[in-house]
């Protein structure tokens, strides 16, 4: 099965990206390079071609009900034009996957998904509707999607819209929003720890606005931003990534993302009894952040041994281009999980010391 | 376009080996590093370890990527570049200068399999 070409694929070509098959997408990893990319976004901002997202809508009188029945965060709370991060578990507590649910209104949700999930959520979400009165259609494939991230990203959007966007607070949206002349769904959202938004049109206009922000932001020092700095960014910020942070195998009490899960929510939902045991009996392993004391660098799927003994692997691990350490996440025994403990890094048939460090890599400025 | 320098001799896994007398200094080829991106780490065996040939004797990583190195030739490590290990960038300014280790070749003939810098402009120009 050949990748997929996302609405922006000339342009990524046009501006030199190096383009790769991500997740069944061709994107680019780069254009001028990772670390360039990544201060922009740090910095000033960044555009991104997110269009390989899912999207996922629910319509009916049984909207929030059903999809509050998927989740373990709490839909029911939402008003509309609001959003929510979520987790949708198995009945195991493993995660199908994390994505985010933007209230239009009582009857309509609009489920943003991981792209090399679309489909298995698809399915999922299908299979479990039951006797619920609704309507579930993905239209992925009719959406185009660009994230500008950044501190100056405010700034470089209103240049292309009337819309006041100071209106548009942090994690909720607004429709019907007219961008460089196309009307676009925006959000205040993001996946790299900067202020920023999210902008969704059809695949004719997204490929304007792509564009037309570039060029609205050349004074503010904006680059098209790709795959590669995506990942450093989120991972500083301690955002997870489905099939690192979490999968099928690794509930998001392992993974340290109580906070999404409300076991006290009134109605039932999938994974609900499994997360609760599991909490209730307490945690064998446990989501860390780690410092490397050695030289060299923890990658992902690196093994982490204590005295000898294997305890846990690494999910995610980079030099910080922002702090410049040696800093990862790893999955690992509880027993090994207090602040300051020494860990060993397995990198290629050597250990590496370590010790565990809070996850917030990135302090708020 | 990726830079070739002339009189080096160079392996599919882009590495570079510069001949002289029964030694060589071995080091990566331009289009590795710039395929690499910035280059944040770099991992040098010690002086005196044996290498046989295509097996990997150092790593160099990047942000996103860490990246075994293949000795081209085999041979036994008689000095390493340590300036790399504190300034691993030095391999994306110049990758030919800023050479890796330098090994006593354990078999000259083996050198005679590598490419040319000719044969490898054409192997850069059809595999990319």
């Amino acid at each position: 099965m050949s990748a997929k070409k996302t609405p922006l694929y000339d342009e990524h070509v046009k501006l030199g990206g190096n383009v790769v098959d991500y997740a069944g997408w061709y994107l680019p990893v780069e254009y001028e390079g990772l670390v360039p990319e990544h201060e922009a976004v740090r910095n000033a901002a960044g555009l991104f071609d997110v269009s390989h997202m899912g999207e996922i809508t629910v319509k009916g009188k049984d909207a929030v009900k059903f999809v509050n029945y998927l989740m373990t965060n709490d839909i029911s709370t939402l008003v509309d034009n609001q959003i929510i991060y979520t987790l949708m578990c198995h009945p195991t507590g493993g995660v199908v996957d994390d994505l985010l649910v933007y209230r239009y209104d009582e009857e309509f949700l609009y489920l943003v998904v991981n792209a090399s999930n679309t489909d298995k959520d698809h399915k999922w979400i299908t299979e479990h509707k039951g006797d619920f009165d609704v309507e579930i259609e993905n239209i992925s494939d009719s959406v185009g999607e660009v994230a500008i991230q950044g501190p100056l990203a405010q700034k470089v959007l209103q240049k292309l819209t009337d819309y006041d966007l100071s209106q548009i607070k942090f994690f909720h949206l607004k429709r019907d929003v007219d961008v460089a002349g196309v009307k676009c769904m925006v959000s205040r959202t993001g996946y790299t720890g900067e202020d920023g938004f999210e902008v969704y049109g059809d695949n004719d206009g997204i490929v304007k606005v792509w564009n037309a922000i570039l060029e609205a932001g050349k004074e503010e020092g904006i680059k098209p931003t790709g795959l590669g700095c995506r990942d450093t960014l989120r991972f500083e910020a301690s955002l997870p990534l489905y099939g690192h942070e979490f999968d099928d195998e690794i509930t998001p009490l392992e993974a340290g993302f109580k906070y999404f899960v409300k076991l006290d929510k009134e109605s039932d939902f999938i994974g609900k009894e499994a997360l609760n045991k599991q909490w209730s009996e307490g945690l064998k392993r446990k989501l860390v952040g780690f410092e490397l004391v050695d030289r060299g660098i923890a990658r992902e799927g690196y093994e982490i041994y204590k005295d000898g003994e294997k305890i846990g692997h690494v999910t995610t691990g980079y030099k910080s281009p922002t702090l410049g350490r040696i800093i990862g996440n790893a999955l690992i025994d509880t027993r090994f999980t207090d602040l300051d403990t020494e860990i060993d890094v397995k990198i290629r048939n050597k250990f590496a010391k370590a010790k565990v460090i809070s996850k917030k890599f990135l302090k708020r400025k | 376009m990726e830079k070739v320098v002339k009189g080096l001799f160079y392996s599919k896994d882009h590495e570079w080996v510069k001949v002289e007398g029964n030694e060589a200094y071995v080091g990566i080829a331009d289009y590795a590093q710039h395929h690499l991106g910035d280059i944040v780490y770099v991992e040098l065996p010690e002086v005196d370890d044996e290498f046989e040939r295509e097996e990997a004797f150092a790593a160099v990583e990047s942000v996103k990527a860490a990246s075994d190195v293949y000795l081209p030739v085999g041979g036994k490590v008689v000095a390493i570049n340590e300036e790399l290990v504190d300034d691993p960038a030095l391999l994306n300014a110049d990758p030919y200068e800023n050479w890796m280790v330098k090994i006593e070749l354990t078999d000259k003939d083996e050198v005679e399999e590598l490419m040319t810098s000719e044969d490898y402009e054409k192997f850069l120009a059809e595999e990319v």
